[in-house]
């Protein structure tokens, strides 16, 4: 019997390097079980290529990430059992309806026949898209397809969920929703949030802790009252711009920007 | 196993729902039968050859089951970003029931392709010599499939965008299409292409649908199976390691 640490994620001096790019250099923290941990930083900054590795998508160059007590380099399948994830970019097959969705990702997480059915409508209730279980995603709004991809993130109970700027491009009664929502399942089922976001403010009202990485480097970590209080600042925002300074940083344009755009033009 | 059966499922699934899809991939095929089927008959009966549309459309039911096939390899290199294959790269299961799965599933879908290409060419003339061998042509065009959606799957888990598209369409699929003997006989060919069309596996798979479908054969029925077995597993074993090392 392993028995249940407090800290559900241990980052321990992490770098990943590609080529001669550091994209994170020697990075350490953790997150407590139960928490709502804000990853905070300019484009750029080395907050993805973190993500991928505590999502066991990227392997470390060097140290160590454990994920509830499993090593994410190696006890991949191990780790990925213990957690949800909504990309930044949508992965819902749009060809296929909510619910064939939401039973491929139980059939993958080989949730058991006979709890898989309920499972799913609770969830799909719990989003309120039940009554819209049988029509195609791409009929889909964003914000519904968000609400979708939440609820097929919670299906195989995991212990933490990792949320990518999932209110990008959402209106501001969506984001609020579903950040009402994330709060709730935080607070009943006591699953760990780990979220990215450019909106300071959201961060600012759900987060109880915050990390701010910038040049692929931890410049901070704390609740949003320190934060303000180490940079001497109003808002979470003047501290996020007095940590990281006031540059407009210019990421260049990757294979997936590029893909972004053709992608209208390329769909069936 | 469940998994690799839910994959092949949803391609399946997607397969059937785009109808536009299914219509739009048979112009081609349909307009290569008719085109060169009925242009180039005539000359082909003088040379000798017998009916041109029998010989043909072994062809160019390969053909249709080479393009759907790499297609549906390729299109990894969007889902890679954009679809469900981040979802299942990030699920508890293992690579290679992921590719298998994902080969499966296109490799059937191309299979399909080819088949209705097959029954296409039924109405315009295409008569079989030994209409019991049509379970054991279709055992080659599911072989077929399955080692052009592993080349695509392959290729796909290399490239970043689809910028190299064209340049495999045009110096890998093209060529593998007009080199293999789909559209004229291997016989008394200049050595170039004969050596070319040796190297080309869908010569193997063409030349095993006319051995089967219309008792004309230039490798040799047991030959072309050898040579599309050994191919697949090949092409299985590289696309399966290239797509284990997949990152994203």
């Amino acid at each position: 019997m392993k028995k249940e640490t407090e800290k559900i994620i241990e980052v321990h001096g992490v770098t990943k390097k590609f080529g001669d790019f550091t994209a994170v250099d020697d990075v350490s923290f953790d997150v407590k079980r139960g928490e709502i941990f804000a990853f905070l930083g300019p484009n750029g900054a080395g907050k993805t290529t973190t993500i991928k590795m505590l999502t066991t998508l990227l392997v470390p160059t060097s140290g160590e990430i454990t994920i509830d007590g499993k090593d994410a380099a190696k006890d991949k399948n191990g780790a990925r059992k213990s957690f949800g994830i909504v990309f930044q970019d949508p992965s819902l097959d749009d060809e296929l309806t909510a619910m064939e969705n939401l039973h491929f990702h139980a059939v993958l997480y080989k949730v058991p026949k006979k709890t898989r059915d309920k499972r799913i409508e609770q969830l799909l209730k719990l989003v309120e898209l039940w009554d819209r279980r049988d029509s195609l995603v791409k009929e889909f709004s964003g914000g519904m397809k968000r609400r979708l991809e939440i609820a097929r993130g919670l299906i195989h109970h995991p212990k933490i969920l990792f949320l990518d700027e999932p209110t990008i491009g959402l209106d501001p009664q969506t984001r609020n929703y579903l950040w009402k929502y994330i709060e709730e399942l935080n607070k009943s089922e006591g699953i760990t949030i780990f979220l990215t976001t450019h909106y300071m403010e959201e961060a600012d009202k759900v987060a109880q802790r915050i990390a701010i990485i910038d040049h692929g480097k931890i410049m901070t970590i704390g609740t949003s009252a320190e934060l303000k209080k180490q940079t001497k600042t109003e808002s979470l925002e003047d501290a996020f711009l007095a940590l990281t300074g006031k540059q407009i940083r210019e990421e260049e344009g990757s294979a997936k920007d590029r893909m972004r755009i053709h992608r209208q033009m390329w769909r069936r | 196993m469940s998994t690799i059966y839910i994959l092949w499922l949803r391609q399946l699934k997607r397969y059937f729902r785009s109808r536009a899809r299914i219509v739009g991939s048979l112009g081609q095929p349909l307009l290569f039968l008719l085109a060169l089927g009925f242009g180039f008959g005539p000359i082909y009966a003088k040379a000798g050859g017998g009916n041109f549309i029998e010989f043909l459309a072994p062809g160019i039911i390969a053909m249709s089951i080479l393009f759907t096939a790499v297609f549906t390899g390729i299109e990894i290199i969007w889902d890679k970003q954009f679809g469900f294959l981040k979802e299942t790269l990030v699920a508890p299961i293992s690579r290679v029931n992921i590719m298998l799965g994902r080969t499966l599933g296109g490799a059937t879908v191309a299979t399909l392709q080819g088949v209705i290409v097959a029954i296409i060419s039924f109405f315009i003339g295409f008569r079989l010599e030994h209409p019991t061998s049509l379970l054991l042509a279709l055992v080659v065009m599911f072989l077929i499939a399955l080692i052009f959606t592993a080349l695509g799957t392959a290729i796909a888990s290399v490239l970043e965008d689809m910028q190299g598209f064209q340049l495999i369409m045009n110096f890998l699929v093209m060529p593998l299409f007009f080199l293999s003997g789909a559209l004229f006989p291997l016989d008394n060919l200049p050595k170039a292409i004969i050596t070319i069309a040796r190297i080309d596996p869908l010569s193997y798979g063409i030349d095993a649908l006319r051995g089967i479908l219309i008792g004309q054969s230039h490798f040799g029925v047991m030959l072309d199976f050898m040579v599309l077995i050994g191919v697949l597993a090949i092409l299985l074993a590289i696309g399966s390691y290239l797509f284990s090392q997949i990152e994203i």
